[in-house]
């Protein structure tokens, strides 16, 4: 495989595009430098002067378009930090795909360290997606330590998806946000962790202004000597709902931690968190196992379907 | 043919729950067990589903011995099994339940099709997540949608009736008619009511852990229903 079409196959499988879009701004991010960009008239992505990373400008109004900004590695001994600034202006209603693919063949570790922030204007929403991969037979590791900070203006939206599925052997993510009066942050964050990889998340989450809202969902698998900490920090300042939920299936010799806070500082804050670590239940085997599926075939389709 | 010879069942700390029972299921037979709490029935279920292993005794199927035989093989050779507690899943869909049980992917009028017999109307079912939104009269209904989809010549249900309101019960009884005609498999339904009884070709009795009562409705329901003390095993279908 040519360089190229490794950068293109790991691209695809963070960001479900398999060729360059024909219409809509991405910009393609491969091994510390920009491979690819293309702007529209409502979204601009600038490269910064002072520091590695990029603007991406969406126009206030701007309705219904997508962003495209992966970012790959292809070989060991990569250290790419990278810094990404997401103004979202008001009233527009955008989605971002970000998302991150190493490919290491190579003896030496590689990381990817994605600082992303979000400035969402009044009233704005935005759905931000983002894909982890990892790939390769080198012994190097490969290595995401990615960061999010959120500053949600009254009234915005924003959704985030995170999926890490396979093959990365550690990664840290940190993720911040503060939410002004009636902005609303819903996460969805899928984990699974195989072999000897290390993942930790971590949430802190102020909720400032009155009717604000916080809906974080976690659900990962932990399968062989893998480990995982899920930490939450929420804190409610006004008149508020923050929802924490970790839900985890721990199998093999793995580890998983989950170590949730809720802070009320209002008499008007609503906090719940709710977490619970288990194996597969025996009866959700059996029950697939009546329907002719046998023990393995059960347990792939309940982790299909609990992280789908 | 599933024939269970002398199948006997004893908990690790030696508490018999089953004890020689033997019984002959042919096929296209629709046959309700029933019998008092704690007798036993449901744990009968489990070993012809292949959940629970007897201590002793055999069971054939179509003249093959499936004793040794695990959950899938049994399943695979046409034994379905209805849970009286219903599973719940997250992220997994009722379309996708069905289409496990039909063995290939169900579109959704499909899978729509199955849910409308067992009196789920609405598309909007389909797609949902089997989780804890679902009412248990609910979860009872996909159940046996599972069942029908799977369409096997062995139907067993472990109280398939409890927790559907009175209102849809007539409409359950019909499924189950219908199924009969439909599938032309031998139907096992364990249950208390009347309604289902009334339908068996023939009922069967099971009291601590024996064979109480065996015999065509005409025979057995008027004893059930005259509020005859409830036959034990020990004296085989007498009154003690």
């Amino acid at each position: 495989m040519n360089a190229y079409d490794i950068v293109m196959d790991l691209v695809s499988k963070v960001s479900d595009i398999s060729e360059l879009p024909q219409i809509g701004a991405y910009n393609i991010r491969a091994d510390g430098a920009g491979a690819a960009r293309q702007n529209t008239e409502n979204i601009q992505i600038i490269t910064k002067t002072d520091k590695p990373g990029i603007d991406i400008m969406v126009k206030p109004g701007t309705k219904g378009e997508k962003v495209f900004i992966p970012a790959v590695i292809t070989r060991g001994g990569v250290d790419d930090l990278v810094y990404n600034d997401f103004y979202i202006g008001e009233g527009a209603d955008v989605e971002i795909i970000a998302g991150c693919g190493v490919h290491n063949c190579d003896c030496e570790d590689s990381h990817h360290n994605g600082i992303h922030r979000f400035f969402v204007e009044k009233n704005a929403r935005v759905r931000y997606v983002e894909k982890h991969f990892g790939e390769g037979t080198g012994t190097g590791k490969r290595i995401i330590n990615p960061v999010t900070e959120v500053f949600a203006e009254e009234g915005s939206y924003i959704e985030m998806d995170t999926v890490q599925i396979e093959g990365v052997d550690s990664t840290k993510r940190v993720n911040k946000a503060v939410l002004k009066e009636g902005a609303s942050m819903v996460v969805t964050e899928k984990i699974m962790t195989h072999d000897d990889q290390v993942a930790e998340t971590h949430f802190d989450v102020d909720m400032v202004g009155q009717g604000s809202s916080c809906h974080l969902v976690s659900r990962s698998v932990a399968k062989d000597n893998s480990r995982q900490l899920f930490q939450s920090y929420m804190k409610g300042e006004a008149q508020c709902y923050g929802h924490s939920e970790c839900d985890a299936i721990i199998m093999d010799s793995a580890t998983v931690s989950a170590i949730p806070e809720v802070v009320a500082a209002d008499v008007e804050a609503q906090l719940v968190h709710e977490a619970t670590i288990g194996k597969i239940a025996g009866e959700q085997l059996i029950k697939l196992m009546t329907l002719g599926l046998t023990e393995a075939q059960a347990e792939e389709q309940i982790i299909n379907g609990f992280l789908r | 043919m599933l024939e269970l010879e002398h199948i006997s069942y004893a908990l690790p700390d030696g508490k018999q729950i089953i004890r020689d029972v033997s019984l002959k299921i042919p096929d296209e037979k629709f046959v309700v067990i029933t019998g008092p709490n704690g007798g036993g029935k449901s744990t009968l279920a489990k070993i012809i589903a292949g959940i629970l292993t007897p201590t002793q005794g055999s069971i054939r199927l179509d003249g093959e011995d499936i004793t040794g035989l695990g959950i899938t093989e049994r399943a695979n050779r046409g034994i379905s099994f209805a849970f009286q507690q219903p599973v719940r899943f997250k992220g997994i869909t009722v379309r996708d339940l069905l289409s496990l049980a039909a063995g290939r992917e169900l579109s959704v009028k499909e899978a729509c099709g199955y849910l409308t017999e067992v009196g789920l109307n609405g598309v909007g079912y389909v797609e949902r997540e089997v989780n804890a939104s679902f009412s248990g009269g609910e979860l009872k209904r996909i159940e046996i949608a599972m069942i029908m989809a799977r369409g096997t010549k062995i139907s067993l249900f472990d109280e398939p009736e409890a927790g559907i309101d009175l209102w849809s019960f007539k409409n359950l009884i019909s499924v189950f008619e219908q199924m009969h005609d439909q599938i032309k498999g031998s139907i096992v339904i364990i249950s208390h009511q009347e309604r289902i009884l009334d339908i068996a070709d023939e009922i069967v009795v099971i009291a601590d852990g024996q064979i109480a009562q065996i015999g065509g409705k005409e025979q057995i329901l008027p004893e059930l229903l005259t509020g005859a003390p409830a036959p034990c095993g020990c004296c085989k279908g007498g009154i003690c």
